[in-house]
């Protein structure tokens, strides 16, 4: 099972040392950590830390995506959730129920869609596509048009804080993804969720109910969202609904593609999902370290995506697989159970 | 009589997928003006011998020569260049565009930079002459019975090729008429001096129509014999590998249990008009009328997949509601749908994941079948339905059909049923499964497992139900039992309304 994990996940693994050691040559100092107040400083860190919001926007967009579908509104859930987070602090409120709100404005969004897609048929596209958005106005009518600021020392850690000398971003995001991950894993919903994503009709008649696991998707990612977007507002202080979370659905859906997962639905990979995010902010630190004019930095980072996503493409990789085959016999791996030879069937 | 010179000449021609070798050092000669039947059971190695010939896989060894000259075709579309045309059993067209449209589409007659459709169309009527058909080729394809657009694929086939036709299983989904049709079609193009490899799991059709076939087993060519110079057994025995058991013949089945299901006025508007039906343990109850009579239909409704909107249905004498499949499964009915890819297969799962697939979504997603106990099972029914693969761990879609059948066989039965629904369970796979799969329901019977089959093959109908109800226009007009049952009652049953 570990074995197999992790050789799904190797390509994503190389790519990341590529982009990391990449990262090394243009700032040497880039895997120093130095301990200061209390708090883990470096550059290694910051991706991890910066790095979050498009990490739990990838888990959740992992299991849409699986089920063939498509979450758009997830950058403007989180600006609702952090115009919802900070008016309630702003109000009054205790910022642990100020968090609960957010999630709670999250779920119901990621609801919606699913609602939309699961029992109104909507094309996934569409449907989140409405919310994407109406979401944006909805967190500026929250916010009444201005940056919505606050002090509560409590919300802020959530962006700005740390936990044993590690940001809290860091945190939240491996604590969702493991979390994720293990009740996928661990239950029968990772194999419910591919059937359903690859063959609709067949899991319907084999006894799936995948409305519900429909609906459950959307929720999930809706509630990933609201997370994000709470750890986004607490960074700054407030919540810019205009700004949040803005173009966000993009790098997550394509950390989810990074991750070597199909938009076609059906297998699926958190963790690669996770290192395709990584991957995503590795490439947005290397060009802040190159100290490229920042006019360069959106061409210089399509430019390498594109780079990576050649490298998965399906051509790509059958050519790297003749390499392999043509140094090795091509009947390498014989299956444990061995088949019925021809000699054995044709005497039987 | 002397041969002249292959058209195409495959030697040597070798296939491995991971694990498995699917084909070895085949080889083949079709020469001009000859239809050639390539045969053999599911997963024998004929559509992978088809795909190595047109490119659509990669060959591992051999050489192909066409007209003597070596070719090394990339894709189907280069192959048909070369001068191999396809046609498989799915038309592969555009139903949406005109006849014509499909003929000429990619090399229209252009008229000032514009596609000139009158002459596209007074060319293509010429064409389709060619071919039998008197069709109007502005109509759009699928306005046309699917054997003319499998004939408009061919003319598109032959026309852009011209020197070798394969056609994969065209007569699948055809009726007696269409098939003499399309065989009209198949020896104009042997007039024409075109070599015909011909596909098909029906025998008859294979004497019917071809000169010579090719012989297949597990990948390797066990036979290639001139079809006047033998007699069915032989080829089928060259196919398994073993003596077929005589067919099956309708035997005395001991009596029937308790009552099951009992549907009244059940129905569903639009789809199947109410009908009653009762089903007793060990009992087999046949769904027997033409393609769109409402086979498929009635077992729809019974397994919840189109809710009925009328009638009551009691299950061992207590009320029932099936609205949805979900709750067909909970009271342990079973369907094995009458399309394998759309309705059946998760094609990317593994087999494994998909015979325990409806067992996983009955127990629920919190309570997972651990690995093992899923392998177990899968290693169970692998063993008891002679499932052919290569691993467990394979994608379904990779096992040819009629293993794919059984898998989703399997997948049912793991689910321990005691109403299982099969539609259409022995369409498109081969002899070997088709005698297994027969064996299997009437084993299944024998157990006290009540059945419901739907089947266009009257004879296999005849051969192991217990009773059959006879559709037409999706109404149910008669029913047949014990001593009644032949194909002639039912036949007479299908014909008897006409009248009025």
């Amino acid at each position: 099972m570990m074995k197999s994990t992790l050789k799904r996940v190797m390509p994503q693994i190389i790519i990341l040392a590529l982009v990391l050691a990449a990262n090394v040559l243009v700032f040497p100092g880039f895997f120093n950590i130095e301990f200061q107040h209390g708090r883990l400083f470096g550059n290694l860190i910051d991706v991890l830390n910066r790095g979050a919001p498009t990490a739990l926007l990838a888990t959740g967009m992992t299991l849409v995506i699986a089920t063939r579908g498509i979450d758009l509104s997830v950058g403007a859930v989180m600006a609702i959730a952090g115009a919802v987070a900070a008016s309630a602090v702003v109000g009054g409120a205790h910022w642990t129920l100020a968090v609960l709100m957010a999630l709670a404005a999250g779920a119901a969004c990621g609801l919606w869609n699913g609602l939309l897609v699961a029992i109104f048929r909507i094309q996934p596209i569409v449907a989140t596509l409405v919310l994407m958005v109406a979401g944006r106005g909805i967190a500026q009518l929250l916010t009444e048009g201005a940056i919505l600021t606050f002090n509560d020392p409590g919300l802020i850690r959530l962006g700005a804080g740390t936990i044993a000398a590690v940001p809290t971003p860091i945190w939240i995001w491996i604590a969702v993804a493991c979390a994720v991950g293990l009740v996928i894993r661990r239950s029968a919903l990772g194999l419910l969720i591919e059937a359903v994503g690859i063959n609709q009709t067949s899991s319907r008649l084999a006894g799936i109910n995948a409305r519900v696991l429909l609906i459950a998707v959307y929720l999930v990612s809706g509630l990933c969202a609201a997370l994000a977007g709470v750890i986004v507002a607490a960074d700054i202080k407030g919540a810019d609904a205009n700004n949040a979370g803005l173009w966000m659905e993009l790098d997550a859906i394509l950390a989810v593609v990074i991750g070597g997962n199909s938009l076609l639905g059906g297998r699926f990979s958190i963790t690669a999902s996770l290192l395709g995010a990584l991957i995503i902010q590795g490439v947005n630190s290397l060009i802040l370290l190159s100290g490229m004019p920042v006019e360069f930095n959106l061409v210089i980072k399509a430019l390498i995506i594109i780079a990576i996503l050649v490298i998965q493409s399906p051509r790509v990789r059958h050519s790297l697989y003749l390499l392999r085959a043509s140094t090795g016999p091509v009947l390498r791996e014989r299956p444990k159970p061995a088949p019925r030879t021809p000699q054995e069937e044709g005497q039987s | 009589m002397a041969m002249p010179e292959p058209v195409l000449h495959a030697r040597g021609i070798s296939k491995f997928f991971p694990g498995a070798i699917a084909l070895d050092d085949v080889e083949l000669a079709l020469y001009p003006g000859e239809v050639h039947a390539l045969l053999g059971e599911n997963g024998a190695g004929k559509s992978t011998l088809i795909k190595c010939l047109t490119g659509a896989y990669t060959r591992d060894g051999g050489t192909i020569a066409l007209s003597g000259v070596e070719i090394d075709p990339r894709d189907p579309l280069d192959s048909q260049a070369l001068g191999i045309g396809t046609v498989y059993q799915e038309v592969n067209l555009l139903p949406n565009l005109t006849v014509a449209e499909n003929l000429f589409l990619g090399r229209q007659p252009m008229r000032w930079g514009m596609v000139d459709h009158r002459r596209m169309k007074r060319e293509a009527r010429e064409v389709l002459r060619d071919y039998g058909l008197d069709i109007d080729p502005g109509r759009l394809l699928d306005s046309y019975s699917i054997a003319i657009q499998q004939i408009v694929a061919i003319a598109r086939a032959v026309e852009l090729s011209g020197k070798v036709l394969i056609l994969d299983e065209p007569t699948a989904s055809l009726d007696h008429d269409e098939v003499k049709l399309l065989f009209s079609v198949i020896e104009r193009l042997k007039g024409r001096g075109l070599a015909i490899v011909f596909i098909t799991h029906f025998l008859d059709q294979v004497f019917a129509i071809s000169d010579r076939a090719t012989i297949l087993r597990n990948g390797r060519v066990v036979g290639t014999r001139r079809l006047a110079d033998v007699s069915q057994t032989e080829i089928v025995t060259l196919m398994l590998g073993r003596q077929l058991e005589a067919a099956t013949h309708h035997r005395a089945h001991s009596e029937p249990g308790e009552l099951l299901l009992s549907l009244k006025g059940f129905g569903k508007g639009g789809s199947i008009e109410p009908f009653d039906m009762e089903i007793r343990e060990g009992e087999v109850v046949g769904l027997a009328g033409l393609l769109g009579s409402g086979r498929s239909e009635t077992a729809n409704v019974v397994f919840g997949v189109v809710a009925a909107d009328q009638g009551t249905a009691e299950l061992r004498g207590r009320g029932l509601r099936i609205t949805n499949p979900r709750e067909a499964i909970r009271n342990r009915f079973a369907l094995c749908p009458e399309d394998r890819k759309t309705d059946g297969i998760v094609g990317d799962l593994s087999v494994r994941e998909n015979i325990i697939l409806s067992l996983q979504a009955r127990q629920g997603w919190h309570r997972p079948i651990p690995r093992a106990k899923a392998e177990e099972i899968a290693q169970h029914y692998v063993k008891a339905l002679d499932i052919r693969l290569a691993s467990l761990d394979m994608p379904i879609r990779l096992l040819s059909g009629g293993n794919q059948q059984k898998a989703l066989l399997a997948r049912w039965l793991a689910t321990e049923p005691e109403l299982l629904i099969l539609d259409e369970p022995t369409r498109g796979i081969d002899v070997g499964a088709h005698a297994e799969i027969i064996a299997l329901i009437e084993d299944l019977r024998e157990k006290g497992m009540a059945l419901i089959v739907a089947s266009s093959e009257m004879e296999e109908l005849v051969a192991y139900s217990s009773r059959i109800v006879v559709l037409r226009d999706r109404r149910q007009v008669g029913e047949l039992s014990g001593a009644e049952i032949s194909t002639k009652a039912i036949v007479e049953a299908i014909a008897a309304e006409d009248a009025a």
